[in-house]
């Protein structure tokens, strides 16, 4: 699957754009603020139906215009051509079509046209909070098990349920044990489900992982990822039991699921205080090949990759072996953004590979022909 | 803001407009149509809406809407007694009923546990539950509430409460529905379905 043909209107900086693409690799250069990015998002576009970057769908539209539109022609099996087409207006709901006919619902959508986005925000996977660690994985599993978000959503609802009942109790100074043991038994049901597959998720996810940080770095590193997770050493109905005490005093829910994180370390120390960024930047990239390698596997074709700003913090040596692996069969259609020219050409001129480069500059794409 | 050119006419309307679904426009607008009925009729309304305020009752067993101590399903001899649904609201013995298929008898909640709404088990109708099932002979309990987390966590409260009486509890069946192609049935419903089967006997029951 790969995507033949994009054409926008009115789209973040362009007033109209109409590119053709390789289906291997796709290079965007240009300066800084020439809407590089902006080419990407459009593409993230199609198959999210949504910006990376931008939540509100109208700050997406030219300033001073009053819709935009994005339409991509993908191919799939070499013959068949679905274009896909978003529209959103001014004040109107987004709209979104496959061969001219409207979605009723976005949920249908995706996931047809599976894709990897591998941004420098992504050093937030390292840098923030548990909360976003479990977000991928959660994201990671919910897209081929739609069982586990349903036991994710309720695992939520009962936590809510039980936190506002442990406050009750202390507002209103006393104890109910039947009453709490309910929730209990809800919580420990949906939580060793969520468990055992994290758990299992990760068994295979991890040694994906190594296997695309060792190619990167040339295996000079050693990086693990643990899953760290109170249920680990405990069974679930004995964790809670001596939490009680402690949750009654927190007037909230110390010890689930809901507290598991991801450890990143190299050399076995976090790679969040010893890690150098370049160090980091490619901790997190092998973890976005790793999820396109667990995505190709589960969809049973190739995703899209886009790859925003791959010279970022890394080194010439790590840019060559990741354009050569991304060269290679096991990946598909590849988009790639930087703003040196020489310096993409000279990757290439040592590379043989399909690709086609693209310079951005007054809010155009023009190809730069390469002879192949 | 609101100036109607009568103090009586907005009264009028601020009352209506708390009811559910009303809003203070249709509020004016029922307002000036009882304004245009016949003087009679609005105060057969008025009356009907007062009287059935002070004198509804609770049935004392089952806690449904009744004219007396005890409601007509509690009353009838016909039903089976050692029968009893359990129910969220007294929407859902409505409902139950146009079904035409249970000739048990209920038990209202009032409500489902739900610690966020500041709802607990004594704030429901269970110790009446649990009573009724120590002193009548009782065969079967069938739990007929809402398919949610809260739902489920209820279910579990008073199946813990009954255990000891020994008496068998059964909730209503979860899966596809009638009519329905197997397509469209969203994931997690036919998934349940699938894990939730039922024996097959020849052909797909029904009482009639």
């Amino acid at each position: 699957m790969f995507l033949e043909k994009l054409s926008i209107s009115n789209f973040k900086n362009y007033p109209e754009a109409e590119l053709e693409f390789s289906s291997k690799i796709n290079c965007f250069i240009g300066n800084n603020g020439v809407g590089k990015t902006n080419l990407l998002d459009a593409i993230y576009y199609l198959s999210f139906c949504k910006s990376y970057f931008n939540l509100i769908d109208t700050q997406n539209i030219l300033h001073n215009k009053s819709f935009f539109s994005i339409h991509g022609t993908y191919c799939k099996n070499d013959e068949q051509h679905d274009m896909i087409s978003c529209t959103q207006k001014i004040s109107q709901k987004k709209q979104f079509k496959i061969n001219k006919k409207e979605y009723g619902r976005l949920a249908d959508h995706i996931g047809l046209y599976p894709l990897v986005m591998i941004s420098p925000y992504d050093r937030d996977l390292i840098n923030d909070g548990s909360e976003i660690r479990r977000k991928f994985i959660d994201s990671v599993i919910s897209q081929f098990d739609k069982f586990y978000l349903d036991d994710l959503i309720n695992y939520n609802k009962v936590l809510y349920q039980r936190n506002a009942l442990l406050k009750q109790f202390a507002e209103k100074n006393y104890f109910d044990s039947s009453s709490l043991e309910i929730w209990d038994k809800q919580m420990v049901k949906l939580g060793n489900n969520i468990f055992i597959k994290r758990k299992k998720f990760l068994t295979e996810f991890i040694p994906i992982f190594r296997h695309y940080f060792e190619f990167i770095s040339g295996g000079q590193e050693k990086v693990t990822i643990n899953y760290d997770s109170q249920l680990n050493n405990r069974e679930f109905d004995e964790l809670i039991a001596v939490s009680l005490e402690k949750d009654r005093f927190m007037r909230y829910t110390t010890a689930g699921i809901h507290k598991d994180d991801l450890e990143f370390s190299i050399f076995t120390y976090p790679i969040k205080k010893f890690g150098s960024q370049g160090q980091q930047k490619s901790f997190v990239i092998a973890i976005k090949l790793a999820q396109f390698e667990y995505t190709k596997k589960v969809k049973g074709f190739k995703p899209i990759l886009l790859f925003d700003d791959i010279f970022d913090k890394l080194d010439d040596s790590r840019v060559e072996q990741l354009i050569k692996l991304v060269s290679e069969n096991s990946f598909g259609q590849v988009f790639i953004t930087d703003t040196q020219k020489p310096r993409i050409e000279k990757v290439f001129s040592t590379i043989e590979i399909d690709h086609k480069i693209f310079e951005i500059r007054e809010n155009k794409a023009f190809e730069i022909p390469n002879g192949k | 803001m609101n100036n109607y050119s009568s103090k009586l006419v907005n009264r009028a309307v601020d009352e209506l407009s708390k009811l559910p679904g009303i809003g203070r426009k249709s509020a004016l607008r029922l307002v000036l149509h009882l304004l245009k009925q016949d003087i009679h009729e609005v105060e057969a309304l008025g009356e009907a809406i007062i009287k059935m305020r002070l004198e509804i009752r609770f049935c004392s067993s089952c806690h449904n809407i009744s004219d007396d101590e005890l409601c007509e399903i509690c009353r009838n001899p016909k039903r089976d007694h050692s029968t009893i649904c359990v129910v969220e609201e007294i929407r859902d013995v409505m409902a139950i009923e146009n079904t035409g298929q249970y000739n048990g008898i209920y038990h209202v909640l009032n409500g489902i546990i739900s610690p966020l709404d500041g709802i607990g088990p004594n704030d429901l109708n269970i110790i009446s539950l649990v009573d009724k099932i120590g002193q009548k002979k009782t065969n079967e309990v069938i739990m007929a509430l809402p398919t949610t987390i809260e739902g489920d966590t209820t279910n579990y409260y008073i199946y813990k409460q009954l255990t000891p009486f020994g008496v068998l509890i059964t909730t209503i069946a979860r899966g596809v529905a009638i009519g329905d192609e197997l397509e469209y049935t969203d994931e997690i419903t036919l998934g349940r379905s699938i894990l939730n089967r039922t024996p097959y006997k020849g052909t797909t029951e029904y009482k009639d």
